[in-house]
């Protein structure tokens, strides 16, 4: 291939990926709210379309068209770009992620992944890492105390629950000895019983956990804690400004979706008689809509309780698992 | 071609926002320029296929710039401009200039007379990640053992300064029975 071509057919994916995920962000709102009601014994969005599928629009036109608010005090270039960062991020952490196995059409094989960086893992988790930067800019740019309070917040939780979803992915990555998230899939090719759940199930429970963390999603969305600090981060955010940042949010959860599916539940090879690229399909849509149900389950704990759970719960078990780990594969 | 495009584009960002990190004297201006380039930094060890090297630069500069926003965020109002109080700028001037010019001879030089021999060259058909732990583990054992005790005696030392009373809760605590007011009683 030369390098023009590859060029192109870079850009090409990278359309594509956009295009796809940021529908899918919006979608994701749409079933959230559904999910929610459904649990909650409620009907959710009913009016815009046939069970209120075209609200997801309706909410999009709003918010393009709402008047676009920058706060007199505020620092207008940083507060500007601070929900750019949070959706730039996101995709950008796609850019590693296999998101299907190779297929063919009109001939030519398609690698479903826009850059195979052979240290794929660690991309992917250090880009949304850099994601942080989002809610920590938007809160100090602000001039809002419940923003800062949010950017705070922000640095403590995102920080703290990246060492355990960095510990706890280390014992799956020691099995396999890469870290490219290709030959994590490979591992795993023999079907449902060499899916590396069973052999890591602490490594699975806590990466989930610290998932939801750094998702910031119930039941450890502090950062925006509307009982305690109004909106946090966003508080001063109106119109695409504000949707952004929830553009971004929603990526994350898809990308952690695929990571956990990945790394954990066997990724995209065939299970069975269903092919390997609805396999994927069905296992991110399952953790998806995980992450919603545990969301109408759960109720919001206390910021001191986060930090007891990371660091006294969450860190010494995933540390006491990598040695396990490593003593196991030695002997 | 693509590759001397990338190289300009990172070189140039880069330059740019460091320069904004020194210039700007507003504490939030220079913290962000500062988290950009080093984040900008990454493209040039993605461009070297160094991949490893260049995720290992996101990951620890996102961490390590974000600490100096909590400094930030605790002694500083983010929003008003930094007084900075220069009583000679044309010594501060003639210092940096002198050593940022020794910096580049000093890198420069070997690069100019050929006399640049690797003693670890690439080798073919080994992943980055392995290569970087295979000269970590051979040759630099012993710094790289030592600089982790290092850091395990820092973390430690950083605990008992920090962690004195770590053990009760603020939030638990009945009003009017914060550390402050026993301090002022006493």
């Amino acid at each position: 291939m030369t390098m023009t071509e590859f060029v192109i057919s870079t850009i090409v994916k990278i359309l594509v990926v956009l295009g796809i995920f940021s529908a899918l962000a919006g979608f994701g709102t749409y079933l959230e709210r559904k999910v929610l009601a459904f649990m909650q014994r409620r009907l959710g969005p009913m009016h815009v379309g046939p069970y209120g599928l075209l609200q997801v629009l309706a909410d999009g036109i709003k918010l393009f068209t709402k008047e676009d608010i920058v706060p007199q005090n505020s620092i207008r270039p940083i507060f500007m770009i601070a929900p750019v960062i949070g959706a730039a991020t996101a995709f950008i952490a796609l850019a590693a992620v296999p998101l299907f196995p190779e297929f063919e059409i009109f001939g030519i094989t398609v690698h479903p992944i826009i850059s195979d960086v052979n240290v794929g893992v660690l991309f992917v988790l250090g880009v949304m890492a850099s994601g942080l930067y989002a809610p920590l800019l938007a809160g100090m740019a602000s001039a809002n105390k419940w923003g800062l309070l949010g950017a705070a917040r922000t640095v403590i939780q995102l920080l703290s629950y990246e060492v355990v979803t960095g510990l706890s992915i280390m014992a799956p990555l020691m099995m396999v000895g890469s870290l490219s998230l290709i030959d994590i899939n490979n591992y795993q090719s023999g079907g449902i019983g060499d899916w590396i759940v069973w052999s890591q199930p602490v490594a699975f429970v806590l990466f989930l956990i610290a998932g939801f963390a750094e998702t910031n999603r119930t039941p450890f969305d502090l950062l925006e804690h509307e009982a305690e600090i109004v909106s946090g981060y966003a508080t001063e955010y109106s119109g695409m400004r504000w949707g952004m940042f929830f553009i971004g949010e929603y990526t994350n959860m898809i990308t952690m979706a695929f990571l956990a599916s990945i790394i954990f539940l066997g990724g995209f090879n065939d299970l069975g008689f269903i092919p390997g690229g609805l396999a994927i399909v069905l296992k991110v849509s399952f953790l998806f809509f995980f992450f919603l149900w545990t969301r109408a389950a759960w109720p919001h704990i206390r910021p001191d309780q986060l930090m007891w759970l990371c660091w006294k719960v969450l860190l010494p078990l995933a540390v006491i698992n990598v040695v396990i780990t490593g003593l196991v594969l030695m002997i | 071609m693509f590759e001397a495009i990338a190289f300009y584009t990172f070189s140039a960002v880069t330059i740019a926002m460091f320069t904004i990190t020194v210039m700007s004297k507003n504490a939030l201006y220079a913290m962000s320029a500062l988290a950009a380039g080093m984040i900008m930094i990454s493209g040039f060890f993605f461009l070297l296929d160094a991949d490893f090297l260049g995720v290992v630069q996101i990951i620890v500069y996102t961490g390590a710039v974000m600490a100096f926003y909590a400094f930030g965020m605790m002694f500083f109002n983010t929003t008003r401009l930094v007084k900075e109080n220069i009583r000679a700028p044309k010594l501060v001037f003639l210092l940096s200039g002198m050593s940022a010019l020794l910096l580049v001879v000093a890198l420069v030089a070997p690069i100019v007379s050929d006399h640049i021999e690797p003693f670890y060259p690439v080798v073919e058909g080994v992943e980055n990640p392995q290569a970087v732990g295979i000269v970590l583990f051979t040759k630099y054992l012993v710094p790289f053992e030592l600089a982790a005790v290092m850091l395990l005696v820092a973390m430690i030392a950083g605990i008992i300064l920090a962690g004195k009373k770590m053990d009760e809760s603020l939030t638990l605590k009945v009003d009017g029975e914060d550390e402050f007011q026993n301090k002022g009683s006493k």
